[in-house]
């Protein structure tokens, strides 16, 4: 599959005519001064009154913006005429950090990263250095690092859903079901690796150290048992009237904007375009693996809600084979080096199939120590950029559920 | 205050006695009622504390008031950035006394592992009068469990009149604080100096 490289213009498909105000010779993509042209949803305005529009600031403390980022939000009595996006309140400076440490040093912070899947941005940042520096990676560090990557999976979306129904009003009990298996999956990664959340797990050709002893024995047990809790979230969620009367037919995200903004993952997958990372670029072993894409078709809440459970089950698919598959063997490839690793002069740009989207790392050494430039792209950040053009016309309430539904981390947002 | 044999002697006898001070303290440590506002990381965690497995509500902290208005206890979860940090200490002074600040995380106690950054605070107690600090990160949530304890300890121990009364009961004593706005080059002030002042530098001659 092949995307033509046509800008990121976000709003293209809703210039509503030559003649809107131009800002520095640039066309703006959307005239607000004139909503009502635009966007038929809009109730008609009577601007003869003056002070009609009113301009809300949501966050950056906010129980709904999952975590601390602000949508400034200009209503037309409940109706969003305006929406925009400031984050920024969790810049961390990351990239700063990480060009002035060495290539090691950096793992730690790609954890922090999106804080809820460590070990998949530990993944990404490894496939770039290797892929610079042209590590090789043994057999059973690759199985570790799908089994890893697909349990993250897990967790992210399992929080996604459970959260994104906090968000609808399901105070507690969709969030708790959640939280209790997430914990099943973070006893394994604190089994790995020493630590719940923060990993720490990767290192370049390879993990850092071996499963411990009936470690896949007990990762067996989370695997067989999880479809039995999906089943049961399933039971409650998918045909729930409530869900289904706030989630279909919101947010609707269309296939061209989705393709021409960027997005990525199970954002664009619920457009209905068939495009996961792990099937186009077979990084890792992905390719021995026999599971599908699940796609939607009408690219609304509901579509992404679903698209993620449906992608958990095919998550399990792959966390059975390798668990089945996973040979015994050396963890580390022999030549690979962490330590004081100087990769050659070069550029090098990974990228995973992140639970948000495609993560992506670029990295330019000039052959010292540190990094010349480390730069992430981060599928949060991304996605979140046609915030407006789906919230626009619909109301405070909806608005809340599409941000819960892009699945954004501000870890990854703001960096 | 009664004596403690004669206390001992009495609860044999099936008689319970108090103070009006332990009795108001043991109310109020019983049910501290967290802000709902997570910066970071640590604010997974904090979530996660508050879940079925670790279960906060055993210590009577599981109401999560997502408005300050209703809080009495600020969990500080996550990087505070020097963007943000206006309105960590808005949301502080819009917050009800007695009131309370947990440091979760190394980022809230001095800026942790992004503490070289330019746009991150090294700490949050240069701004907030912070209780109890908990290291980690991120901390488990067993670990905010036991500050929450440590937390109910305090409390515990507060006098309601006498000298040692804590702020609240002081009627001089601030209970807001001045919030920094983005100077030219950094926060102004870069400081509260009534509440943190930087170590002594002991230079050995």
């Amino acid at each position: 599959m092949s995307f033509s490289n046509s800008g990121n213009t976000g709003g293209e498909t809703v210039i509503p005519s030559s003649d809107s105000p131009s800002l520095n010779g640039v066309t703006a993509a959307i005239d607000f001064d004139e909503p009502q042209k635009s966007y038929s949803l809009l109730p008609k305005q009577n601007s003869e009154v003056p002070g009609e529009l009113l301009e809300v600031a949501m966050g950056p403390h906010h129980p709904s913006t999952h975590g601390v980022f602000r949508m400034d939000v200009v209503l037309d009595g409940e109706r969003i005429v305006k929406l925009k996006p400031v984050f920024g309140y969790l810049h961390r400076n990351h990239e700063k950090i990480a060009e002035g440490t060495s290539y090691l040093g950096s793992i730690p912070y790609t954890d922090r990263l999106d804080y809820l899947c460590s070990m998949s941005n530990n993944w990404g940042y490894a496939l770039t250095v290797e892929k610079l520096s042209g590590f090789q990676v043994p057999e059973r560090a690759e199985y570790i690092r799908v089994i890893m990557a697909e349990l993250t999976r897990l967790v992210n979306h399992i929080c996604l859903v459970g959260f994104l129904m906090q968000d609808m009003g399901a105070m507690g009990t969709p969030l708790m079901y959640a939280f209790r298996e997430r914990e099943k999956i973070l006893d394994l990664f604190e089994a790995a690796s020493g630590a719940r959340m923060m990993c720490n797990y990767l290192r370049f050709g390879g993990v850092r150290c071996d499963l411990p002893k009936g470690w896949l024995d007990e990762a067996r047990k989370v695997v067989e048992n999880f479809p039995r809790f999906l089943d049961e979230f399933e039971a409650l969620l998918s045909g729930n009237e409530i869900l289904i009367a706030r989630a279909q037919g919101v947010g609707v995200l269309g296939k061209e904007l989705a393709v021409n903004a960027g997005i990525t993952g199970p954002m664009l997958r619920a457009c209905g375009v068939n495009y996961d990372i792990r099937k186009v670029d077979k990084y890792g072993i992905y390719d021995r693996f026999d599971f599908r894409v699940p796609l939607g078709e009408h690219g609304d809440v509901f579509d992404r809600y679903m698209v993620r459970v449906l992608e958990m089950r095919e998550s399990l698919k792959i966390l059975k084979a390798a668990l089945r598959d996973i040979p015994e063997g050396l963890i580390v490839d022999a030549k690979a080096k962490s330590r004081g690793l100087r990769p050659k002069v070069g550029e090098a740009y990974g990228r995973i199939e992140g639970p948000k989207g495609e993560l992506g790392f670029y990295l330019i050494s000039d052959g010292s120590a540190n990094p010349y430039r480390y730069r992430v792209r981060p599928p949060s950040l991304i996605n979140l950029t046609i915030l407006e053009d789906m919230c626009l016309g619909l109301t405070i309430a909806d608005a809340v559920i599409i941000l819960g539904s892009v699945d954004i981390v501000l870890g990854e947002v703001d960096r | 205050m009664i004596d403690e044999g004669l206390q001992n002697e009495m609860k044999k006898q099936g008689v319970f006695t108090t103070s009006l001070q332990d009795l108001y303290n043991w109310g109020r440590k019983s049910s501290v009622w967290p802000l709902q506002f997570g910066l970071a990381c640590c604010a997974i965690e904090m979530i996660a504390a508050s879940m079925a497995r670790f279960d906060i509500s055993r210590f009577g902290a599981e109401v999560f008031r997502p408005s300050p208005r209703q809080a009495d206890l600020m969990i500080v979860a996550g990087t505070v950035t020097k963007k943000m940090l206006p309105q960590v200490v808005r949301l502080y002074n819009q917050m009800p006394e007695p009131k309370y600040v947990i440091a979760m995380g190394a980022c809230a106690i001095s800026g942790g592992p992004f503490k070289e950054g330019y746009n991150v605070l090294k700490g949050v107690d240069r701004y907030l009068p912070v209780d109890v600090h908990i290291p980690g990160c991120p901390p488990r949530p067993e670990a905010l469990l036991h500050a929450l304890m440590t937390l109910q300890k305090k409390i515990e121990t507060d006098a309601l009149t006498g000298e040692k009364r804590p702020r609240h009961l002081q009627a001089d004593a601030p209970s807001e604080f001045p919030i920094p706005e983005f100077g030219e080059h950094d926060l102004v002030p870069s400081k509260n100096e009534q509440l943190w002042k930087p170590a002594p530098v002991v230079r050995n001659e």
